[in-house]
């Protein structure tokens, strides 16, 4: 492996730093103008950087699970973005103070007066839902330490062992990510409206996190490799897997979505449709179906024929539209139960989507700074690089 | 018995497979075929006989190489085209049969849903979508790659094939490449470290015209296969399986059928009575059950004349009223000789009868007459009323009428 650390070009710090910069005096703005919206907002914004920074952990763990070569090359870049999870640790705090504004089911009084919340109350109280988001985040950390560990201490010692022991730990933190990332999306999403219920909801986030973990890695890979940061040796075959990757998501995630849509649709009991016909009122209907194009249709006819998935310059462009339609998914699950009459974009939105993506950008920066690009002392590189599809 | 015949369709199988490639070759060359030792070697190979400018070649490998297409020049293949085609077929008609079937050919209400709702054919039209695609690419792949209706290729049964689906690597330039020149092309093989050259001829059969897919005896095998298959899964399904669960036709479901016994209430009924005062749909019951006629007369006509409703009345008429009545209501029907003859019901009394009255006959009955609340529905009732006005007038026309229907 010829492998030799360039440092990122003083662009990306910038960038990473300017969007941050903007977007944090944006969101302080938003919570004094209106704290209730910036709740909102925030709690989008969160969501959306725990579909990046736990899906591409999953990535990391997916890697080694399944035994893949062609994506050893990348894994640093999914490591990287991983990085995300002790910053979101920190970043929930301030959300656990907003949940009387974003949470209906907090008031005491609604509690009093609602039998089916009263229900649902061994499992939906405040205690019991700040126990769970710190299992959580108990859970992410500690596995994301030790692949991140593994991963790292392997640059040097070059001993297979760790690949091994990552490859038992990926096995347990399989079943962890799709219990906690259900957990998520039941908590901070599902139970804004608190009568609604869905058994798909964790499945329909879930397929969210991998459809944006693909594209933010694809963007990074591409991009780095183009600039000839990662290696020469790795070429067109590779980037297909990650277009055909994205491809297979987006698929997914239609399938999850539709199944979720049809099985309300045709059952039609009223504490179910609720939900959707909140989502037909006003201008969310033209959303909605805007969702069905944005989300799926569009980059399924872009991304169907082979000789997309493999154009270097198609697939960035295709990432970043992912990184647009998982905020667009994300706003079209969290933020009806809020502008009630139809959606509303406007800067204070906009300011929390540019803080999440510095973020983002200034962790890769600050992570690639000092660590490999390249998963150097890994067993599997060799293979990795001499990916070919046929 | 059947062991024997196990035992011996074994042994002539092993036969054939051991048999040598008897069949007579004919003078007519089809290519020149090398085979190397490793797999770096054949790919070198096949990049320089691609880059020498060959086309008709093809690399014969024990398992498949990554890195082979690139080497041979390969431009990506056409079978996704089909696929592709096949797909959006297998898509629009599955969307039609749905549409067809749903709301053309058997419209039934499921669940309070539209006959043909998008959600509900997602489903199938993925199916038929995802079925299509997948019977193309096979087709595709047979066409395209094994020239279908060419079933044998002249390399089948030649050493070279027995080497290279074991352990060699193999390379063959067909004698038809337009640079194909023999010489050339042995010594580009020796200079590419081939430890062995052989020439490969036609078979005679495979010189002649017609295709072996065409042969009578190959057709009649497939109807016959087919034909056999049909006849074991007739007798297999309707004879031999014919009362074994879960292959009975769902004769026998966990239901309780009607008007049979069950052993899950207490009073052993299957079927269970209707709650006290439930009325059926369109039975409501009749208030003025044997009430004299005045209170009648205050019912009216709800249905407005229409060509559908006389047409429906003269239908139901015809079948109800028609056998004493007779067709045209002068109490002439076919019953006439058993039953006292009914009167006209073009006198004067009926003339001058409201609608309400006549509509309370033919619910209560009179004299003779037994009720038809059972048989005749309420809207069928008043449109059977409409079409007896309709033969009064057509009796008593006015030459106003007349000047009216032209």
């Amino acid at each position: 492996m010829d492998y030799k650390k360039k440092p990122l070009p003083p662009i990306v710090g910038k960038a990473g730093f300017g969007l941050l910069g903007i977007g944090l005096v944006l969101i302080i703005l938003a919570f004094a103008v209106n704290t209730q919206r910036a709740f909102f907002d925030y709690l989008w914004m969160y969501m959306f950087l725990v579909s990046v920074g736990v899906g591409s952990l999953a990535l990391v763990a997916l890697e080694y699970l399944v035994g893949a070569t062609w994506s050893t090359p990348f894994r640093r870049i999914s490591e990287f973005l991983s990085s995300l999870i002790p910053v979101l640790a920190i970043l929930v705090i301030p959300l656990l103070f907003g949940m009387h504004d974003l949470f209906h089911w907090t008031h005491p009084e609604t509690l009093q007066n609602d039998p089916i919340l009263q229900s649902k109350a061994p499992y939906l109280n405040v205690n019991f839902f700040i126990i769970r988001v710190a299992i959580v985040f108990a859970v992410w950390l500690a596995f994301y330490f030790l692949f991140i560990r593994n991963s790292q201490r392997q640059d040097n010692t070059k001993d297979p062992a760790l690949t091994r022991q990552s490859i038992k730990l990926s096995a347990v933190f399989a079943i962890l990510f799709i219990i906690t990332i259900s957990i998520t999306a039941v908590d901070w999403m599902m139970s804004l409206e608190y009568h609604w219920y869905s058994t798909m909801f964790g499945v329909y986030y879930f397929s969210g996190t991998l459809y944006v973990s693909f594209a933010v890695a694809a963007f990074c890979a591409v991009k780095l490799n183009e600039n000839g940061y990662l290696s020469e040796r790795l070429s067109n075959n590779h980037y297909y897997s990650f277009g055909a990757f994205m491809f297979a998501f987006n698929i997914f995630w239609a399938y999850i979505a539709f199944s979720q849509y049809m099985l309300i649709w045709y059952a039609d009991i009223p504490e179910e449709t609720f939900w959707v016909i909140m989502r037909m009122k006003g201008s969310w209907a033209y959303y909605s179906i805007g969702l069905v194009f944005v989300h799926f249709i569009i980059p399924f006819i872009i991304l169907l024929p082979r000789s997309s998935k493999v154009r270097p310059g198609l697939l960035t462009k295709m990432a970043v539209w992912f990184v647009i339609a998982h905020f667009y998914d994300l706003y079209w699950l969290i933020m009806p139960t809020y502008f009630k009459e139809g959606f509303v974009f406007g800067w204070s939105e906009l300011g929390f989507m540019m803080f999440a993506v510095g973020l983002i950008i200034t962790v890769f920066r600050i992570r690639a700074a000092k660590v490999n690009l390249v998963p150097v002392g890994d067993p599997k590189l060799e293979s990795g690089l001499n990916f070919h599809l046929n | 018995m059947v062991s024997i015949m196990i035992k011996k369709l074994i042994n002539s199988l092993k036969e054939y497979d051991s048999k040598a490639d008897t069949e007579h070759r004919s003078k007519k060359l089809f290519g020149l075929a090398a085979l190397y030792n490793t797999p770096n070697e054949i790919i070198t190979a096949a990049a320089d006989v691609a880059g020498k400018g060959y086309e008709k070649f093809d690399v014969y490998t024990p398992y498949p190489m990554h890195g082979m297409d690139d080497a041979m020049g390969m431009k990506s293949s056409k079978v996704g085209y089909v696929s592709f085609a096949l797909g959006l077929t297998g898509m629009c008609l599955a969307l039609l049969m749905i549409w067809w079937m749903s709301s053309v050919n058997y419209p039934n209400i499921i669940g309070g849903k539209p006959f043909f709702a998008l959600p509900a054919s997602i489903p199938i039209t993925f199916e038929g979508t995802v079925l299509l695609t997948g019977i193309a690419t096979v087709l595709g792949v047979l066409i395209l790659f094994n020239q279908l209706p060419k079933i044998n290729s002249p390399l089948n049964d030649t050493d070279f094939m027995k080497r290279v689906t074991s352990d060699k690597f193999g390379l063959v330039i067909n004698a038809d490449d337009e640079k194909f020149i023999d010489a050339d092309v042995r010594k580009l093989f020796l200079s590419g470290g081939a430890f062995e050259v052989q020439e490969i001829y036609y078979r005679e059969t495979n010189l002649g015209i017609k295709t072996p897919i065409f042969d009578g005896k190959f057709i009649s095998i497939i109807f016959a296969t087919a034909i056999l298959t049909a006849i074991i899964t007739y007798v297999t399904l309707n004879i031999v399986l014919y009362d074994v669960v879960p292959f009975d036709w769902m004769w026998n479901q966990a239901k309780i059928n009607s008007q049979s016994k069950s052993d899950f209430f207490p009073n052993k009924a299957g079927m269970r009575e209707p709650v006290n005062g439930t009325v059926a749909r369109g039975f409501l019951p009749y208030e003025y059950k044997g009430m004299p006629d005045s209170s009648v007369k205050l019912l009216s006509n709800p249905l407005a004349v229409s060509r559908k409703v006389l047409e429906r009345g003269q239908e139901r008429f015809n079948i109800y009223c028609s056998p004493c009545h007779g067709y045209f209501g002068e109490g002439d029907g076919r019953m006439r000789d058993q039953f006292p003859k009914p009167p006209s019901l073009h006198n004067q009394k009926v003339l001058n009868w409201p609608d309400g009255n006549i509509f309370h006959v033919i619910t209560n009955g009179q004299n003779v007459m037994p009720s038809y609340a059972e048989q005749v529905p309420v809207d069928d009732r008043w449109a059977i009323i409409h079409y007896i006005r309709a033969l009064q007038r057509s009796k008593n026309a006015s030459d106003e009428d007349l000047t009216k229907s032209k």
